[in-house]
């Protein structure tokens, strides 16, 4: 069946089954590989993606539920200055090990800058509760992630 | 699997007519976990995301209706709900991660009927009522009596849990949400309580509502125990006799996630964290 909808800026039609988790979709189908699939059970945040802004979990959506909605993926979010801020932070502040989990916790703190720009370190904590890291030890992560929003403010973003 | 998407209520009866084996889809982020491992293989999937009548959240004079479709962010987005029910908000705070609160709903934690819902023990000490919804009309009953079963509710073929009804009762009481989990967040409760009290100048307990999750088959209301505290002082001597009444009282099993000893125990010691929350201030939780 085809599905209608904006993906990373740009309106596509995909044709496929219904019932294809999006995580699927977006992996295997349209060469999207940035969101990764981990537990597969809504427990990791490693395939978060963002749907009309705001963080969802593609291994729990299915296709037809993006019909009409606006998807952005961590490639798509890359082309943006909150990425290359996001980034830096993670970098600079040795957030990133395997690089696993690394596409959601930038998705994530993404979703957050937008909700709440003047989030504590208790909310960061809070709003990256749903991405499991097995490397860094987390504070590395939220370390980064109130430098990027840090910066972000700084900038008026 | 085909997967439907009525976008009204009337379109959603005629697709269930045609389709009378098809599962009901809310947030899905229990149902989709459930069909990925395979554990149910439906044939037909309605989604109810589309139908815009049912995310309603509305405050009337004396009670909010929340639609059983509200995403628990729409709730916690709520300001005025989040005011007026601090305990509901609470809990709800607790109930997943950011993606999942983003998808998962009201209707569908009450509907999986998961004896660890995180919704369910505010709602039955708030006196909350659910409001049934089919082709042939509307009935609606308290919560406590919704859910018979883990997993089971009275909720016949071809009706649908329309909206939630929490009345305003909780004003000058203190409340308070104990969850006991693996972790702090995304965690399944191990063991939970909801409380709302009140206390005279003496401290003595004038209003004492108890429900406990993940300890029994449902909500656990322990009604015996209520009646034994109330007129009795909020102290560490009451609460050590209620602890031992509610150990006796609950129901609790083994099972991946904690022993049932270890829930008893659980169930009796959060009890005790009544004593953190200040009894003057009128909205208090852990």
């Amino acid at each position: 069946m085809g599905i209608t909808f904006t993906l990373n800026g740009a309106a596509v039609t995909v044709d496929t089954a219904p019932d294809r988790r999006v995580v699927d979709l977006l992996r295997e189908d349209l060469g999207l590989t940035g969101a990764k699939e981990c537990c597969g059970a809504g427990e990791c945040g490693a395939c978060a993606i963002l749907l009309d802004g705001k963080s969802r979990l593609s291994c729990l959506m299915l296709a037809a539920q993006l019909e009409g909605h606006s998807v952005t993926t961590i490639e798509g979010f890359s082309q943006t200055v909150d990425f290359q801020l996001i980034q830096k932070a993670f970098v600079d502040d040795g957030a990133v090990q395997c690089g696993f989990c690394t596409p959601g916790m930038i998705l994530t703190v993404a979703d957050l800058a937008a909700r709440n720009p003047n989030a504590s370190r208790e909310e960061v904590r809070e709003a990256l509760s749903g991405n499991l890291c097995r490397c860094t030890g987390y504070q590395k992560i939220v370390d980064a992630a109130e430098h990027a929003m840090r910066t972000m403010r700084e900038r008026g973003r | 699997m085909d997967v439907l998407f009525p976008d009204k209520l009337d379109a959603l009866w005629k697709l269930w007519d045609s389709h009378p084996e098809a599962r009901l889809m809310a947030g899905g982020t229990d149902l989709l976990v459930a069909v990925a491992a395979k554990r149910i293989r439906p044939r037909t999937l309605i989604c109810l995301e589309r139908i815009g009548e049912l995310r309603q959240i509305r405050r009337g004079e004396t009670e909010y209706h929340i639609g059983a479709t509200a995403t628990i962010q729409d709730i916690l987005d709520d300001e005025g709900l989040g005011k007026e029910m601090p305990l509901l908000a609470h809990a709800l705070s607790l109930l997943g991660s950011p993606p999942i609160r983003h998808a998962a709903t009201l209707g569908g934690n009450i509907c999986t009927a998961s004896p660890a819902g995180d919704s369910l023990p505010p709602l039955h000490v708030m006196d909350a009522s659910v409001e049934l919804r089919s082709a042939q009309g509307n009935r609606r009953m308290p919560v406590s009596e919704f859910i018979t079963a883990p997993g089971r509710s009275v909720l016949r073929q071809g009706e649908i849990l329309d909206s939630v009804i929490v009345p305003l009762t909780c004003g000058g009481d203190c409340c308070g949400f104990f969850k006991l989990g693996h972790r702090k967040a995304l965690a399944i409760a191990v063991a939970s309580l909801a409380a709302v009290w009140r206390t005279d100048p003496n401290g003595v307990l004038t209003k004492i509502r108890l429900a406990w999750g993940s300890v029994g088959p449902t909500t656990m209301l322990l009604p015996d125990v209520e009646k034994w505290l109330l007129g009795k002082p909020l102290d560490e001597e009451t609460l050590t006799h209620a602890r031992r009444m509610a150990r006796d009282g609950v129901a609790p099993i083994d099972d991946l996630r904690a022993t049932a000893s270890y829930r008893r125990e659980s169930a009796g010691n959060l009890l005790f964290k009544l004593l953190d929350a200040s009894p003057i201030s009128p909205h208090v939780f852990s």
